[in-house]
């Protein structure tokens, strides 16, 4: 398989606030790969390096295996762009400035470009300042997902759209991976990035602190659990079984969090006092994220 | 009345926002009109400004220009002779920037919206950016009056002076409210505004010089009730009353707009558009021809119309051989000919170039205001290079500003056909002027894309530099400068009187100038960072 975006030790300043820390990003061909950060963290700097548009300081950027900021007419035919801030021409409609940007690009698929309009039940006729905030959203959608091209870099794509356009695109999205295309899907919405990506990278003050698949970033995290048990839980209950945390007691419910792998010696403990009812939640992307990013925040320019 | 809460939390922020653009504008108004008093008073004194200013009034032309003199036999009013009507038009530019930047511009951002969902009533937006506006211009009004009295000119016409501003700033101030309700863009409502005080300094232009019952057009434009308060003469303060109650109608009607019309949108309603590009919409060319196409075709329109009315002003100057007191004068005030008319046609293509500049600059920033709002963002993303959007927006503005000449070489040309034998011989006459007015308008142009390649954060150095340029230029004779400042500005380097043999060189010198920012701005460009 081979590599769609390879950054390796990037760094970008803008005056005296760091941006960019040292940022390492591998996505393969073929993969959609979600880029998680809280607000702030250098996600849209990044994407702005690769489209060529900020020169980055140090570190090395290959992107479809050129360079991004010399190679920018060939790299920029064979991707498109959403943009985390949708900003539309105001006298231009919608509909003008998806084939624009689509002739701009070099390549539209005409076909799709009205199915997407129908899909995301858009109304190209309306003009750039008429739009709300969810429809530029879509305006800029439609624009990017009706080329043919090889990579999208989305940025924080879904902000503004309602549920049932969150699930249209999510099923675009799909389809896009089913072609074998490349996605690069920006994020602070975990069960968006939960439902769609093959790969993660979380990155949090301009450094990525974790990078792989969900399957293998489980360990680290926790079960929460939440039990009701048949007698009053004895204050001993779950005593010497390393990794429990955040213990509450409330009657016969009992509420925790424990490691993962820890789980089944907890079960036979909580099955000796009688189980009447049992929630074992799997670790989430929520938990992941409040666990690398719960401590140490500060604040960083996007 | 309900509907002013928030006023004055909301008139504390824009004077925060212009803390440093309102006193520099104020100070700059104020040292323009003290310091030309100051230095005519030094150069004409007793007889020999009443010998000038008789001269002026014999002259249409110049009239048309500047605006009349009241009472020649006062010595003092050929001090404020060329302040009173151009410093009146500066103020009223300055209210209009002052009252769409703080309403119509705040709305089409969105933040208004922001702030109209706190405790802010539906009236405090227009009500803190007319009180701005009029405080800015009630003040450099007064602050003009003391540096007149300060220059030593009569007490009661130096207030009649500051009365003069204030009637333009005022009824400026109520024209850009009501033009902020007319449309949703701050474009539009610039167009509305600026267009009618382009029409209020035609009309006095036409007034001034009519001779009967045309004469009453100047009591149609705000800049002639200025004129009609006869500084120096007269001096009636009686007619600074219209210019109040004008201003007071004007922002009631601005109210009552306001109560029509829907929050964010204008009066007149946006239509829904095609929902596919046009074919030929498909490059970063035909974007920026989109984009521009509408303000350079109302520039055009307006230069023709401007054209037209000064050059059948023109066509009633007789080329009268002036006195050598006269020519003195002319020379004085810019000029260098014998023929009234080629000085008042050379005049007029100066100051229009300096519009043709400011053209230029604007049409050349849009390209800041295109990556401000990300859009530049966007097409860059495609495979469109950055040369090409540089290009294609440098190219409207280089030539738009020079079709803005030539349209207003051939509208004058119409006007003065009788004066020079037909229109092809009065094209040829005056063309080669208008043409030479084009290298410093490319200049301008060329320092504006210059300074949004290397340094985009502050792109309005730009105007800076052309408002220095019109000050060196206009007044620098009057106020001594040593040549080598004055020679600083482009614009004194191309001054070519119909009739007269064109030098070349200054003008080659000029393109060769606006070639090299030209390629400075597409170097800086490409290296630094978007947005």
């Amino acid at each position: 398989m081979s590599t769609a975006i390879s950054v390796s030790g990037l760094r970008k300043s803008f005056g005296s606030t760091v941006a960019l820390d040292g940022l390492d990003l591998e996505v393969q061909t073929g993969q959609v790969h979600g880029f998680l950060g809280p607000n702030g963290a250098g996600k849209s700097t990044t994407i702005r390096i690769l489209l060529g548009l900020v020169r980055a300081d140090a570190g090395s950027v290959t992107l479809l295996g050129g360079d991004p900021w010399h190679d920018v007419e060939t790299l920029h035919r064979r991707l498109a762009y959403v943009p985390g801030d949708v900003t539309l021409w105001p006298n231009l409609t919608g509909g003008e400035v998806i084939d624009l940007l689509g002739r701009l690009r070099g390549q539209t698929n005409l076909a799709r470009r009205n199915d997407l309009i129908e899909r995301f039940q858009l109304d190209p006729t309306k003009k750039g300042r008429t739009y709300s905030k969810g429809n530029r959203q879509k305006v800029a959608l439609v624009a990017a997902l009706a080329s043919d091209v090889e990579l999208l870099l989305l940025d924080e794509p879904t902000s503004g759209l309602d549920p049932l356009m969150d699930a249209v695109f999510r099923s675009v999205v799909e389809e896009v991976r089913r072609e074998g295309r490349t996605v690069l899907l920006s994020s602070h919405i975990l069960s968006e990035v939960e439902a769609l990506a093959d790969q993660v990278s979380i990155i949090r003050l301009g450094r990525t602190v974790e990078t792989g698949a969900l399957s293998d970033m489980r360990h680290l995290s926790r079960t929460s659990v939440d039990a009701v048990l048949a007698d009053a839980p004895p204050v001993e209950l779950l005593e010497g079984i390393a990794g429990v945390d955040d213990l509450t007691t409330d009657g016969s419910r009992v509420t925790f969090t424990v490691d993962t792998a820890r789980v089944g010696e907890v079960l036979a403990r909580l099955g000796q006092h009688g189980i009447q009812s049992l929630t074992c939640q799997p670790p989430t992307l929520e938990q992941l994220f409040l666990k690398e990013y719960a401590t140490d925040r500060e604040p960083v320019r996007a | 009345m309900s509907g002013y809460a928030g006023t004055g939390a909301l008139l504390k922020l824009a004077l925060r926002r212009d803390r440093v653009v309102v006193p520099l504008s104020i100070l700059g108004l104020v040292a323009l009109a003290g310091g030309s008093a100051k230095s005519t008073v030094d150069l004409f004194q007793g007889q020999d400004a009443i010998n000038a200013a008789r001269e002026l009034l014999a002259s249409p032309a110049l009239i048309g220009m500047y605006g009349p003199i009241a009472n020649p036999d006062n010595p003092d009013s050929f001090a404020i002779f060329k302040t009173l009507l151009l410093g009146g038009v500066c103020i009223a530019l300055l209210a209009i920037v002052l009252v769409r930047r703080h309403t119509r511009t705040e709305e089409e951002a969105g933040r208004t919206e922001l702030v109209a969902a706190g405790v802010v009533g539906r009236r405090a937006p227009l009500t803190a950016a007319v009180i701005l506006a009029a405080g800015t211009v009630l003040v450099a009004s007064l602050l003009a009056s003391l540096s007149l009295i300060g220059s030593g000119l009569g007490s009661r016409g130096s207030w009649a002076f500051g009365a003069a501003w204030a009637t333009s700033g005022l009824t400026f101030t109520g024209v850009a409210a009501v033009a902020a309700q007319l449309t949703n863009t701050t474009r539009g409502a610039g167009a509305w505004a600026f267009g009618a005080l382009g029409v209020s300094y035609l009309l006095r232009a036409i007034g001034d010089t009519a001779s009967g019952a045309a004469s009453f057009l100047t009591w149609l434009s705000p800049l002639g009730w200025a004129e009609k308060i006869e500084l120096f003469g007269e001096d009636r303060f009686v007619v600074a009353v219209i210019p109040l109650v004008v201003t007071i109608l004007l922002v009631a009607l601005a109210f009552a707009l306001q109560e029509r019309r829907d929050f964010g949108a204008g009066l007149l309603p946006s239509r829904p558009g095609p929902a596919q590009a046009a074919p030929t919409l498909r490059s970063p060319w035909a974007l920026a021809w989109r984009l521009q196409r509408a303000n350079l075709l109302g520039w055009l329109i307006g230069y023709a119309i401007v054209g037209s009315v000064l050059g059948a002003v023109a066509g009633n100057v007789s080329s009268i051989a002036s006195s050598q007191q006269m020519q003195d004068l002319l020379r004085k005030l810019g000029g260098n000919a014998t023929s009234l008319t080629d000085t008042f046609i050379s005049t007029e293509l100066q100051f229009l170039a300096i519009g043709a500049a400011a053209y230029g600059i604007s049409a050349a920033l849009r390209l800041r205001s295109e990556e401000n709002d990300l859009h530049t963002e966007q097409v860059l993303a495609t495979s469109t290079r950055r040369y090409t959007v540089l290009a294609s927006h440098s190219v409207i503005a280089l030539l738009g500003s020079a079709l803005l000449m030539l349209v207003l070489a051939l509208a004058l040309a119409l006007g003065t056909r009788a004066q020079y034998g037909g229109f092809g011989a009065a094209l040829g006459h005056l063309l080669p002027s208008a043409l030479a007015t084009i290298p410093p308008v490319w200049v301008c142009v060329g320092l504006a894309l210059a300074i949004f390649g290397s340094a985009p954060k502050v792109v309005y150095v730009a105007w800076a530099l052309l408002a220095a340029f019109v000050v060196v230029g206009e007044f620098g004779p009057l106020f001594n400068l040593p040549q080598p400042v004055i020679d600083v500005s482009p614009f004194v380097h191309a001054v070519v009187l119909p009739g007269s043999s064109v030098v070349a060189m200054p003008l080659l010198v000029l393109v060769v100038i606006a070639g090299a920012l030209l390629v400075l701005a597409q170097t800086t460009f490409r290296r630094r960072d978007i947005g």
